[in-house]
């Protein structure tokens, strides 16, 4: 059967019952997207099924053949990251980064359908994402980020940046 | 009798730079060419075992810690960099090899003992001493937030400042100038005439003998520590670059998936796997006498197959126990042990018994929390390939050499016959310590015979963990006529560490602190701040209690028994301050406060609660911490608001319960995550008293329970005593004061 996954089309041949997640994880060896619990309940697996952010690991691929899948792989261009994943770096978002694949992708399909969200906006489009590390806020200020427009372009070697601590 | 302090055994640690990770006792010296062809390539010098310089003057520092997302590895880096005058912009990290150079245990021994006085005879071989106490052989381990604390106060700082001035060292003997006519400064030597980069002195300075005592900058001199610089792997986070122990590959590679007797301690009886063997894709099924694994051709095959599969488990005691045995048996082994005489104890200050006999009232409280679980993102799973007689395994782990030496224990090789690669992991928190995943992927891949990935389910992730224990922590205060306490008693089940987890900070003047041993059959873990995850909770709640019946504000009532203590009365006095502790507070909102010390670093939090309808809403958390320095203060803001949402989970919802042995919960709809829609602001305030530095990565836990708790009971009236908070029914009258347990 054949799916396309950003934008290749693959001929794939296995169980039409098997997840997309493993698929794209096993047969395309693209490993971005993770698996986390395998009942649709973490976020770690999300990926956009034209266009709509899914949970792939109960997502059978008989059900997407045909569909466009786009995976963390996928959403930058070859000029460079997606704003989402520059934002991602400016506030310093990710600690363990397991999930942050599925917490960008839930945060790029928001921020493509609603340029501006609000805070109940984003929580109900991100709740489904789980972030053991709990870097919610971070991630709330990261999609704000892009919503304003301020994303400036990562330099790994950024200047120094003086903290505002309290000398005692 | 041998004061062995930290400092002093670092101090030795310097001989060689090397000697730091081997133990400095027994085996001083330079210990460059036995690590070399692990780390160096052609081109490069090792200047010493936790840096290296190639030719074109970039700087690799070697990190001994793993990466789970605490950002050590690039706070570790700054550290050594700064000393070492290095220029930023050309410094990396690699994680060091598991090899028994790059040991860390000296510096566990830091935690582990502290400052413990052991006799002189015992000196040379305290890595004995020490490995009893650890229960483990070989460590190189990140764990106990002893990453910045110990690592890089006494190595990486250590390491930086004696490999500049053995660079210096070559630098004046080639040039004929003296050491103090040299400047070194961005990865370039001076004299004022002549400048050439680092790496043109690397290969001479390779050649010399570490200095014994290298002399480290103060804070003022710092260019690169307490800056928040942007963590070196969080690139490869966003674009799906970076590599965990699940996404490793190697050729020929097969899939498993597993399950292990439900109950802990159990095994196999039978097997009925005919159905699974007839299954497309289906490799074999392999009996681990604990555990019953399928290899298939996908991971999906496996789980389906391993569905299909029945196993007969044989019945052992455990089999008949469930949580409310289990606390009825901590209730009854405290009583027993007090009663007989059988509390190690803790503190035991003053005159309790004088002070009960004397006391115008008594206050008596129990709280006890339960078994909880790691959770990971990233459920266990190891990558293993065993052929002729070697190992080679390929997962995240927290403790590289410890996995080493446990795999070549349970496949009975010699350990230079396994090889661990690293990982980054999916969270630790303690969980990625334990090597029973890779144990399993290494005995079906002997029993295969080939590469085999691993993959357990969310479910065997959740009911197969090392738990943060069940516990019960029983109180009482003797009181004054006043209502003020003169006396602290407090006993619990299941001591693990830190041993001072339990010691309150407060001055009352007879202290009784001790543990009973009540064990259970089900395995222990260290979880993110260990003991402190619910000491804190007992002790800031009662504290808490105490103030109540005092009549007194549960701020001003701490800060009167803080005196002799500035740090503590500091961090918590700014915290009060920066969460507007006294501000008017509507119906059904409530404010509390707690303070912990833990790992070396001082943290007061201030929560806000809003309960309505029973619902709890933590609206804002407040933290100020004293970490002694903030090597990176972005960093240790990240940790502490990463502290504080694992804690909260926990104490909202987190329960692992037990029933006919084995856990009831099995994925996040059982075992359930705070998530964006209930994750509070966070705000954090540092102070640098430049005191002792502390760890960062658990901090953060302990005081987010109790100050929750404190700040409900404001709410409410409803004092928890129990976790998690939803065991309580808070839809109740706000006036009225309520309790689950009389």
């Amino acid at each position: 059967m054949k799916i396309t996954v950003n934008g290749q089309v693959h001929d794939i041949d296995v169980s039409p019952d098997t997840p997309l997640l493993w698929v794209v994880r096993e047969n395309l060896g693209l490993t971005g997207t993770k698996f986390g619990c395998g009942i649709a309940q973490c976020g770690a697996c999300t990926m956009h099924v034209n266009g709509t952010a899914m949970r792939t690991c109960v997502l059978p691929i008989a059900a997407v053949e045909g569909a466009e899948i786009t995976t963390i792989e996928g959403i930058g261009s070859e000029d460079g990251l997606h704003a989402v994943q520059e934002a991602w770096i400016a506030e310093q978002v990710p600690q363990c980064g397991y999930c942050q694949s599925g917490q960008i992708m839930s945060a790029v399909a928001l921020l493509e359908t609603n340029p501006n969200p609000t805070d109940t906006d984003i929580n109900q489009a991100m709740s489904g994402n789980v972030c053991r590390c709990g870097m919610y806020s971070r991630i709330r200020g990261a999609i704000k980020r892009v919503a304003a427009g301020d994303v400036a372009i990562y330099d790994p070697k950024a200047k120094l940046t003086g903290e505002e601590v309290n000398h005692g | 009798m041998g004061k062995w302090t930290r400092r002093g055994f670092i101090t030795a640690g310097v001989i060689g730079g090397a000697a730091l990770v081997v133990g400095v006792a027994i085996r001083p010296g330079n210990q460059n060419s036995k690590v070399a062809k692990y780390v160096t390539v052609d081109g490069e010098s090792l200047i010493n075992i936790w840096v290296k310089i190639d030719e074109n003057n970039h700087v690799t520092v070697i990190v001994p810690h793993s990466e789970m997302g605490q950002g050590a590895q690039t706070a570790l880096t700054q550290m050594l960099a700064d000393e070492l005058d290095a220029n930023w912009d050309d410094v990396s990290f690699i994680e060091a090899p598991a090899e028994d150079a790059y040991a860390n245990g000296p510096m566990g021994k830091g935690f582990i003992l502290g400052d413990t006085k052991i006799p002189e005879i015992l000196v040379g071989s305290v890595d004995g001493l020490f490995m009893t106490v650890a229960s483990a052989m070989h460590l190189q381990i990140t764990g106990g937030s002893t990453s910045i604390r110990a690592t890089g106060v006494y190595g990486m700082r250590v390491a930086g400042a004696a490999a500049r001035e053995m660079l210096l060292e070559a630098a004046s003997s080639e040039w004929s100038v003296p050491v103090s006519k040299l400047t070194a400064k961005n990865g370039i030597i001076s004299d004022g005439e002549r400048s050439a980069s680092y790496a043109w002195f690397a290969a001479a300075a390779g050649q010399l003998q570490p200095p014994y005592s290298p002399k480290l900058k103060s804070a003022d001199q710092f260019t690169i520590m307490g800056k928040s610089k942007p963590r070196l792997d969080i690139p490869s986070k966003v674009d799906g670059t970076a590599m965990f122990g699940i996404d490793a590959e190697v050729e020929g590679m097969v899939y498993a998936t597993i399950m292990a007797a439900p109950v802990f301690g159990a095994s196999v009886k039978t097997v009925n796997s005919d159905a699974a063997n007839e299954m497309s894709g289906v490799i074999d099924v392999v009996n681990l006498d604990d555990a019953v694994a399928v290899v298939a051709d996908s991971y999906w095959t496996a789980k389906k197959a391993l569905a299909t599969i029945k196993v007969e488990w044989h019945q052992t005691s455990p089999a008949k126990m469930d949580s409310d045995k289990i606390f009825a048996q901590f209730q009854n082994d405290i009583a027993a042990g007090v009663k007989n005489g059988e509390v190690s104890s803790d503190r035991n200050e003053g005159d309790s018994a004088g002070a009960f006999e004397n006391a115008s009232r008594i206050v008596e409280r129990e709280y006890r929390v339960p078994y909880l679980a790691h959770a990971c993102m990233e459920p266990m799973n190891a990558l293993a390939m065993v052929a002729d007689g070697h190992c080679e395994v390929w997962t995240g782990t927290q403790n590289p050499l410890g996995f080493k030496y446990q795999i070549a224990e349970a496949l009975q090789l010699e350990a230079e016959h396994v090889t661990v690669n690293n990982f980054f992991m999916g969270g630790g928190f303690g969980r990625r310590a334990t090597p029973d995943a890779a144990i399993q992927a290494a005995k079906i891949s002997q029993r295969i015979g080939q590469p085999v990935k691993l993959i357990w389910s969310r479910e065997e992730d959740i009911q197969h963990d090392h738990y943060r224990p069940a516990v019960v922590s029983q109180f009482r205060a003797a009181l004054d006529a006043n209502g003020q306490p003169t006396a602290w008693e407090n006993h619990y089940v299941d001591k693990h560490e830190p041993a001072e987890a339990p010691l309150i900070p407060y001055s009352i003047a007879n202290q009784t602190i001790g543990a009973v041993d009540s064990p259970t059959h089900v395995p222990f873990g260290p979880w993110r701040s260990v003991d402190h995850s619910q000491h804190g909770f007992f002790t800031e709640s009662f504290i808490d209690e105490l103030a109540a019946e005092a009549g007194q504000d549960p701020f001003t009532f701490r800060m009167e028994k803080l005196k002799g203590h500035p740090r503590h009365s500091k961090v918590l006095a700014l915290a009060a301050e920066k969460g507007n502790w006294n501000a008017p507070l509507a119906k059904g909102q409530g404010r509390g406060i707690a303070l912990q010390e833990s790992f070396g670093t001082l943290v007061a939090e201030v929560v806000d609660v809003t309960v309505r309808e029973g619902k709890v809403k933590v609206d804002k958390v407040t933290i100020a911490v004293d970490p002694g320095f903030a090597v990176s203060p972005d960093g240790l803001k990240a940790q502490m608001e990463s502290g504080v949402i694992y804690g909260l989970t926990a104490a909202l919802f987190g329960e692992i319960t037990i029933k006919d042995g084995r856990v009831e919960q099995g994925n996040f709809d059982t075992y359930p995550m705070v998530r964006m829609d209930s994750a509070p602001e966070i705000e954090t305030h540092i102070i640098n008293s430049m005191e002792t530095w502390g760890g960062a990565g658990e901090p953060g836990t302990p005081g987010i329970a109790p100050a929750l708790a404190n700040a409900i009971y404001a709410a409410t009236g409803t004092r928890i005593r129990e976790l998690p908070v939803s065991k309580y029914d808070l839809n109740v009258d706000f006036v009225e004061k309520n309790e689950v347990r009389s």
